[in-house]
């Protein structure tokens, strides 16, 4: 029981005390946007390692969230009652879009950027899960729903802001975030975020819900001959990924400025996947250093050379897979008590 | 009338496409349940084997027909070395095949960026296949459509004939079935995936040759159609060969249909949406193999 | 347990917040710096180089970094700028608009440099566009684009919508056209390009009989081409961009639509494209452009020469390479007038910059940040080459809102 809290006091330390007084306001910034996707990684390592549902889709959750975000920033950005940059460039349009209203409302805005990926992910894990579509079905549908999704999002140019998705963000809730001293807290905020988003993620997967789960993933028949739905089980475990994924683009914006169809489609979605591999899949803090380590390592070798960060992101999806299973987690022995659950990764249920 | 017509030629010829990129998979994943991400890229190989050939071979028509049977042994080794230094040790954890899978297709496209140059590169065609057939006097099918329709249809002959009448099909068809039955009645069951996987793979170079008429032919080719093609085979039902033949067709047609009416982003949400629609009412695609198994 | 790890972050969460809050929005310039840091301390001065090394833009964005390459050897090997070596510092934006923005923040702030040249796609732009304002850095943007945008801290050495679009209309409708289909890539370019087009056509009597959007890599052009058929314009307006371009023209053709009976007006395909799609394919369209490889010019010959002789004899040049190595030359003009790196006073000293480009000459200017070009309409060849069938004379002005044109008003 005192060993997690250490754990968590030393990333604390690390992520407000050392981080900031080490980095720069540059870097810092970079080390904020690695976060964003470190909580994506969190969401996957538990639908996926957990619950042995591949996500390839969470660039669809990441959107919804980023999207609700920087509409209200947009809005806020634009002032009451004026039309935001993009749609008097672009749209045909003399007024808002109902359906870009709502967002107006920060109270509103800050709840869809997770409840709007959860309630998607909701409705599409119901159809899914209950007519059993899993294994590579269900991740191979997951790509399709991202590849939907972005291909719709260009289409809507007037009010999507099409390929260049929302840009230009320039406050944070009455913040500016060109102020260094803002963009310090933006990435406090998401420090924060992850934090939280770890210690519920633990306690879910402490819980009796946490054990059923990975019984789902060694077996889902048995469980079903147990008397429990296991239908119910992976729901709850891809609505919470839903929701993180929703969280990091929701805090991702403020932090890049950006958000648009290039973070939703097939390709990011499964880049999504390899911090997780990299780290551990079943572990808790594999999927978020593995996806920290990850994008740290694309930022240093693309400035490198760019063509060997290709090949090295093609090995980094072979090799951690194929050879280390467990990730990188498996090797460090810290943690005996999870060992035992997460040495081996089962073969999937499908035939 | 003609319209109609003509869009139902479109929609069929997309059809033929998506099953000609499709029926390699049919066999590596319908077959063997490996799903193998890098198969845009073998179709990739088999573009660049006509683009080489043609550096050798200078009539554009000759160099067409010489790629079809080297395309497919240069795509089917690629891919027999694939499974035997990947993919054979992932054959009971299908996600993780599809992670690596992906690993290798950005290993490839690297490659080839790296040894044909990140620029598209040009093939000819034969002057034959670049007009169009005259069906009546404001009715006109292009010839390469037409080719590459005649080239799908027999590539499924082929197989069919394979699987059924040979005793390699007969031996992939059991180790479908029953992986362990067909193991213990002697048959070597490595060998069979090899084989499998070669032809499957070599399939994906046969459309690569295909797809020069049509498509660019460049070191992103493959990444644009792999989904679409996963999609034609899980609507079509795993191991059934009938079943992503007659989904590539009808996905092909209501793709042109709702383009011709729409447009194009408007048809891919449509088709997707019917997609997941239709995985509702039957789950396990149009047609399911009946086996022992659970689950 | 929960509870105590929970309050934990909530107290590390306030505390960090609250120790620092910065400006508020209101608060104009609070705490925006003054400019950007440029670091001349070296016998150098580095400048930044932008542009996707990988993924799907790198096929048109490589010629232009080896473009911008040649224009800084050649620079370099006549003494530098103010009297020091360019340095060149190469970043990959692998075709990725978020990456853009990463990499641009950090050539700007950890190697401040005092310039810097890249970008392609106009979202890429749209995307880098915050980060130079904010740190009052300088871009130089080389291609062709849809104009309605006026950055203070960008200098657009492409074609605006006046030098490219209108006078390919201008052409079209010279050559007794009454009709067009409008083709794109679904992004902001065609889009834009189009509303430009339609607003154009209204006014002139030209009729728009279609307009089809296809996703950005899409290589299914059956239905737009049936529908282009069935159409019966007298020529189609083409704003496709990469590879959707040679599947387009590969179908074009085996539906029997011929250059001579139905032309197409591209504004992306250049001689590299060209060289990609096939002349097969190809003979006989047209493009619209400021620079062909055959644009005649002491200046080009000697371009086209370097650049052969660096990169290969079989390597064309085009228009957006050409517009790149001209903005390195301006950049090192407008700094030779200024006297000085500061970006400020580089801003200030762009007016009325000339330099003899292989386009021609070209001029600087400083209320728009865009610069003068002749508009040329070429016809390709079957060696793969374009030559010019059309031109403006001289070099049009710059007009990005299209304020000179009485049609466009209420385009932007």
């Amino acid at each position: 029981m005192r060993r997690p809290l250490i754990g968590f006091g030393l990333a604390a330390v690390a992520l407000f005390g050392v981080a900031p007084l080490v980095l720069g306001d540059f870097r810092l910034n970079l080390l904020a946007k690695y976060l964003c996707l470190a909580i994506v990684a969190v969401g996957i390592g538990l639908a996926w390692g957990r619950g042995g549902m591949l996500t390839l889709g969470q660039g669809v959750f990441f959107g919804l969230g980023g999207y609700a975000m920087a509409m209200h920033l947009k809005l806020a950005d634009a002032g009451p009652g004026e039309l935001p940059d993009f749609m008097q460039l672009y749209g045909q349009l003399d007024e808002l879009p109902w359906w870009w209203r709502p967002f107006a409302n920060p109270v509103f805005a800050m709840a869809a950027t997770v409840l709007l990926p959860m309630l998607v992910a909701l409705l599409l894990g119901l159809l899914i899960f209950r007519r059993r579509v899993r294994g590579a079905y269900f991740a191979i549908l997951s790509q399709a729903l991202c590849a939907a999704f972005a291909i719709f999002l260009i289409g809507q140019q007037g009010t999507t802001g099409g390929t260049n998705g929302l840009t230009d963000i320039r406050g944070f809730f009455g913040y500016d975030l060109n102020d260094p001293l803002n963009r310090r807290t933006v990435y406090f905020i998401i420090a924060a975020s992850l934090l939280a988003v770890l210690a519920l993620t633990w306690q879910l997967i402490r819980s009796r819900y946490g054990e059923l789960l990975v019984a789902v993933r060694d077996g889902e028949e048995r469980v079903r001959f147990l008397g429990y739905d296991p239908a119910n089980v992976k729901l709850v475990a891809y609505v919470a990924a839903a929701g993180m994924a929703g969280l990091a683009g929701a805090l991702f914006v403020p932090a890049v400025g950006i958000i648009s169809p290039a973070l939703i489609g097939v390709v990011p979605s499964i880049e999504f996947v390899i911090g997780v591999a990299v780290g551990g899949r079943a572990s808790l803090v594999g999927p978020a250093l593995g996806a920290v380590a990850v994008a740290w390592a694309k930022t240093a070798l693309s400035e490198r050379a760019p063509s060997a960060w290709t090949y090295f992101e093609g090995l980094l999806f072979i090799l951690p897979i194929v050879f280390l299973p467990g990730g990188l987690a498996s090797l460090a022995r810290l943690r005996p008590s999870w060992r035992r659950r997460q040495a081996r990764i089962p073969a999937e249920a499908t035939p | 009338m003609t319209l109609v017509l003509s869009q139902l030629f479109t929609g069929i010829s997309i059809g033929a496409v998506l099953l000609l990129i499709a029926l390699g998979l049919s066999l590596t994943f319908g077959q063997m349940n490996v799903i193998n991400m890098a198969h845009g890229e073998l179709i990739m190989v088999g573009a660049y084997t006509v683009y080489v050939l043609q550096q050798v071979i200078s009539g554009a028509g000759w160099s067409l027909l010489i790629a079809l049977p080297v395309a497919f042994a240069v795509a089917g080794l690629i891919g027999v070395l694939l499974e035997v230094s990947l993919i054979r040790r992932l054959y009971l954890r299908p996600l993780d095949t599809l992670l690596v899978t992906w690993g290798v297709s950005l290993l490839l496209q690297q490659l080839a960026r790296d040894v044909f140059g990140a620029p598209n590169v040009q093939t000819r065609a034969p002057e034959i296949l670049t007009g169009s057939i005259r069906i009546t006097d404001d009715l006109a099918i292009s010839s390469s459509r037409v080719f590459i329709l005649v080239l799908a249809l027999a590539a499924v002959a082929a197989v069919t004939l394979v699987l059924r009448t040979t005793p390699l099909g007969r031996r992939i068809r059991a180790v479908v079935q029953n992986r362990d039955l067909a193991a213990v009645s002697g048959l070597a069951t490595g060998r069979i995936d090899r084989l499998t996987f070669f032809i499957g793979s070599g399939l994906a170079g046969i459309a690569g040759v295909a797809l020069t008429l049509i498509g660019p032919i460049g070191p992103a080719m493959g990444t644009n159609i792999i989904v679409n093609a996963f999609l034609v085979v899980v609507v079509g039902g795993i191991g059934q060969l009938k079943g992503t033949v007659i989904v590539a067709f009808v996905l092909g047609v209501l793709q042109s249909m709702v383009e011709y009416t729409t447009t194009t982003s408007v048809a891919s949400v449509i088709v997707f949406v019917t997609i997941v629609a239709f995985l509702q009412w039957r789950p396990q695609g149009l047609f399911t193999l009946r086996t022992r198994s659970l689950a | 347990m929960l509870k105590r790890t929970m309050a934990f972050v909530a107290v590390a969460a306030t505390f960090a917040t609250l120790t620092a809050c910065g400006a508020k929005t209101d608060e104009s310039g609070a705490a925006s710096p003054d400019g950007a840091v440029i670091d001349t301390s070296g016998p150098t001065v580095k400048v930044g180089l932008l542009n996707s090394l990988s993924g799907t833009m790198a096929i048109s964005e490589v010629t232009v970094r080896d473009s911008l390459q040649l224009a800084i050897e050649e620079i370099n090997a006549a003494g530098g700028v103010l009297g020091k070596q360019i340095e060149a510092i190469s970043e990959d934006g692998a075709s990725d608009w978020p990456t853009f923005a990463e990499k641009s923040g950090k050539l700007i702030s950890e190697d401040k440099v005092a310039a810097v040249f890249g970008c392609w796609t106009s979202a890429s732009r749209k995307a880098v566009k915050p980060v130079f304002e904010k740190n009052k850095a300088l871009l130089f943007y080389p291609v062709q684009y849809e104009g309605l945008e006026q950055s203070p801290y960008i200098f657009y050495t492409g074609a605006t919508t006046n030098q490219q679009i209108v006078p390919g209309l201008d052409y079209l409708k010279a050559q007794g056209k009454t009709s067009v289909y409008l083709v794109g890539s679904d992004y902001v370019f065609p889009r834009t390009a189009n509303k430009i087009i339609k607003a154009y056509a209204e006014a002139n009597g030209m009729k728009v009989l279609g307009e089809d959007y296809a996703p950005l890599g899409s290589t299914e052009f059956s239905t737009i081409v049936n529908k282009v058929k069935a159409s019966g314009a007298s020529a189609v307006f083409n704003t496709l961009n990469g590879d959707s371009n040679v599947a387009f023209f590969k179908e074009y053709k085996s539906a029997g639509l011929t250059a001579g009976a139905m032309p197409v007006v591209s504004v992306s395909i250049a001689e590299e494209e060209v060289k990609s799609i096939g002349t097969q394919y190809l003979a006989g369209q047209l493009t619209a452009w400021n620079y062909y490889q055959t644009t005649e010019g002491a200046a080009n010959e000697k371009f086209v020469k370097a650049y052969k002789a660096k990169y290969g004899a079989d390597k064309p040049t085009s228009d957006p390479m050409e517009a790149a190595y001209v903005s390195v030359h301006l950049w090192k003009a407008m700094v030779e007038k200024a006297g000085t790196f500061e970006v400020e006073k580089v801003k200030a000293a762009s007016d009325g910059i000339t330099f003899d480009a292989p386009e021609g000459l070209v001029t600087v200017d400083g209320a728009t940040q865009h610069i003068h070009k002749t508009a040329r309409i070429g016809r390709i060849g079957d060696d793969g080459l374009i030559t010019e069938v059309w031109n403006s004379g001289q070099p049009v002005k710059p007009d990005p809102y299209l304020k000179g044109y009485s049609w466009a008003t209420g385009l932007s």
